[in-house]
């Protein structure tokens, strides 16, 4: 009997998957642990490997497609009983439906065969389709609740009542800490991205001769829902302000080598991330996401760096970007580059930001305006740093003098930030960069 | 409080009782001088002499059918079939007669019978000494069916037994008889039939359970308690009638249940438990009933590998409990 290989978590948070690209075809043989298939998760591609020795039979789920952890994605065949060749099944069949479902206990029980509660189906792709138990049910109808907002953390995803309970004893907690501000809290966002466009609702390209049609990778897809998604919702406004790096420069110049020593490179993104992190603290309210429901404030100051990839771009985050120094800084952000650009970084590495810095400057850019990562609520852009010529007060003195000066520019949410408030917080970043 | 076996609790379970009652007397296959195969009736002979502790022939439904005419005549007989294996001969007395005396003769008549029989596997007994046989009788109104799986249990709910104005199936874990101890009172009391007891109480789960299977799940919860596992135990202690109410309340607390028995899966305790569950705790689960029974195999084993494939054990229990934990 074929056994059934399911969308794997790739991570602690992570609730959905998506298959990328299928390494094995229907009727080939796998070794165990042999990469099956590339799951993509947030543009981080991870092998899948095969759980035993054997022949994938039916591929159930097409690449592209998105389903939840613990659905069926694939049928195989264990090795000794797979010497016929396996009756391969196209795979681009959109999503089979799975073979009529093996639920029937067990054609011989035994002592251990009944206890398995595999016989409710896993839940399909989509989470629409997810199993809600009855007590679940109830609770959601008892206290009037949004079951899309809650987290399952049962088989494959499944809410549990455990999960219902939990929520709605942290909801509790929320409402009674966030009293004044009379809005039910938990905002939505902590759900899972809305379902991807489906690009089967449109009308097939007529191609004229001499232009191609390139496929879309997943990172793509996923990079241009993501801008799309943010324009759509987040009413855009961009202010610049000109940091002179002398210090950093300075700074930099007497610190990299004995970071060197400790195997840590310094770069000045770790500098941007200290200022960044402090100027957060200062101005709180930069760290937040709007939502309908109310302002989500984060308290944990997480710091996504954009990291420019040969086919995308990625933004791996510093966690707690504020309780590390510059060394703790510069090793996390080394890390994080070095695994972005060898693909080695898992979900969790990629999810939870609060805040991001694009570092175009690298590139030469001086001056841009960036697309905020949504759900956050603002994103500083960093120019080239480029010696210019500026005049420098020193105790009524005026002077002229050759600095290295760069522009940074922060794209904010106008909805929950002002731009005096986005002003202050562009000041003290200069401020913080400027001591140094 | 003296500390005794499952075993010794019945024999003197027996003998408070019949030292008060004069109208009790023990009928069954070797019970006077041999004192029983399981020696649950050491002793009584000689205290009580042979009127009152007798001898049977080998013919389980003339012991049956003998207590039943006996009870109709103010006399309160405690019959013992050997092994439970052995009770298909009086089927027949039990079912259509013992059982059915009070609703046919429209309540003038009762029979206030008792029928010990051990029961259960887990004993190298092999096919004729090792069988559950509560599913054929649950199936029957106007029986009542005892499982107790403690020494304190089995003494509160033999007493019960005998002070019941009808029949009364008491079947005994032969594998509890030795190997279970606990602390029995000096002082009279009983158990009320009907009742069962959380044994352990949890709030993940609940495991359903009674005899020897009742102990087996109380060791796999405390292995998953070790994992962060809080598992609640039910010992049903009477199988008929089930004590709905406490079953029902442990479901709507824990929402989720496995049901353990020895006895065959298929049309045993646990579907009927989960039927009622099923129905009056539907909206209460939040995940699939459960439940782990002995297999489709016509007999237990003798071969020792073969036997304890048979069973049900800690391991299969906990796994089974650590699978609906994460359901």
């Amino acid at each position: 009997m074929p056994t059934e290989i399911t969308m794997p978590q790739l991570g602690e948070s992570v609730t959905e998957g998506t298959v990328g690209r299928w390494l094995k075809q229907p009727g080939d043989r796998v070794e165990r642990y042999e990469p099956l298939l590339e799951v993509t998760n947030d543009k981080v591609d991870t092998e899948v490997p095969a759980p035993f020795a054997g022949v994938l039979q039916q591929i159930l789920i097409p690449e592209g497609e998105t389903v939840r952890v613990g659905t069926p994605i694939a049928l195989m065949e264990a090795a000794e009983q797979a010497d016929v060749p396996a009756p391969a099944q196209a795979a681009s069949a959109p999503a089979a439906v799975p073979p009529s479902a093996p639920a029937s206990a067990s054609a011989r029980p035994s002592a251990s065969a009944p206890a398995r509660p595999a016989s409710v189906p896993a839940p399909s792709n989509g989470q629409s389709n997810r199993f809600i138990s009855p007590v679940v049910a109830r609770l959601a109808e008892e206290h009037q609740l949004d079951l899309s907002l809650i987290k399952g953390t049962g088989l494959g995803g499944r809410i549990s009542k455990r999960d219902v309970l939990n929520y709605i004893l942290r909801r509790a907690a929320e409402t009674a800490e966030a009293a004044p501000s009379a809005v039910p809290a938990q905002p939505p966002v902590a759900a899972p991205a809305a379902p991807s466009v489906p690009p089967a609702t449109e009308p097939p390209i007529e191609l004229p001769p001499d232009s191609e049609l390139l496929p879309i990778s997943a990172m793509r897809r996923a990079i241009a829902e993501h801008m799309t998604r943010s324009r759509r919702t987040i009413p855009h406004v961009t202010t610049v302000a000109e940091v002179d790096l002398g210090g950093v420069v300075a700074h930099r110049e007497r610190t990299a080598p004995e970071f060197e020593r400790q195997n840590v490179r310094l770069t000045y993104t770790a500098y941007f991330v200290q200022a960044v992190a402090a100027a957060l603290r200062a101005v709180p309210i930069i760290n937040a996401s709007y939502t309908d429901q109310g302002i989500q404030l984060h308290h944990r100051v997480n710091i996504g760096v954009a990291v420019a990839l040969d086919d995308g771009l990625i933004v791996p985050v510093v966690r707690d970007a504020d309780e590390k120094n510059l060394l703790g800084l510069a090793r996390a952000i080394g890390d994080l580059t070095e695994r972005a650009r060898t693909k080695r970084l898992s979900p969790d590495d990629v999810q939870g930001g609060t805040f991001t810095i694009t570092n175009h400057g690298v590139n030469g850019s001086i001056f841009a305006m960036p697309i905020i990562n949504h759900p956050q609520a603002a994103i500083l852009g960093v120019g080239a740093i480029q010696k210019r010529v500026v005049v420098l007060t020193n105790n009524g003195q005026d002077s002229i003098a050759i600095r290295p000066m760069c522009y940074m520019s922060l794209s904010f949410d106008h909805r929950l930030i002002d731009g005096a408030t986005a002003d202050l917080f562009m000041m003290e970043i200069k401020r913080q960069l400027e001591a140094m | 409080m003296p500390e005794m076996t499952l075993l010794e609790s019945i024999r003197q379970g027996l003998d408070e009782m019949m030292a008060v009652d004069q109208r009790i007397f023990i009928l069954g296959e070797d019970v006077g001088k041999r004192g029983g195969v399981f020696r649950a009736t050491e002793g009584l002979y000689d205290k009580y002499g042979p009127n009152r502790v007798i001898d049977s022939p080998l013919a389980e439904s003339s012991i049956v059918g003998a207590c039943i005419g006996a009870s109709l005549n103010d006399t309160r007989p405690i019959a013992e079939i050997q092994f439970s294996d052995f009770i298909a001969p009086a089927f027949n007395q039990i079912v259509q007669e013992a059982a059915r005396f009070c609703y046919r003769s429209n309540g003038e008549w009762n029979v206030p019978l008792v029928i010990r029989a051990p029961y259960g596997g887990g004993i190298h007994g092999a096919l004729y000494h090792s069988q559950s046989i509560e599913a054929f009788f649950c199936h029957v109104p106007g029986l009542k069916v005892v499982a107790p799986a403690t020494p304190y249990d089995a003494k509160g709910l033999l007493k019960a037994s005998i002070d019941d104005p009808n029949p009364v199936l008491f079947l005994e874990h032969k594998k509890c008889y030795r190997l279970i101890k606990g602390d029995v009172p000096a002082e009279d009391y009983r158990i009320p039939i009907g009742q069962a007891e959380i044994k352990r109480q949890g709030e993940d789960l609940t495991v359903i359970a009674y005899g020897m299977m009742l102990h087996h799940c109380l060791a796999a919860a405390e292995q998953l308690a070790n994992e962060g596992i809080d598992v609640e135990v039910l010992d049903l202690r009477t199988l008929r009638p089930l004590d709905t109410e406490m079953i029902l309340e442990s479901v709507r607390k824990t929402s989720k249940v496995l049901i353990v028995h020895e006895d065959n899966l298929i049309g045993g305790l646990g579907g009927e438990i989960a039927a009622l569950i099923g129905q009056h705790a539907f909206e209460h689960l939040d995940a699939p009933i459960m439940r782990i029974g002995g297999p489709e195999v016509p007999g237990m084993p003798y071969s020792d590998t073969l036997e304890h494939a048979f069973l049900p054990n800690v391991e299969t229990i906990a796994a089974a409990m650590r699978e609906l934990a994460e359901y």
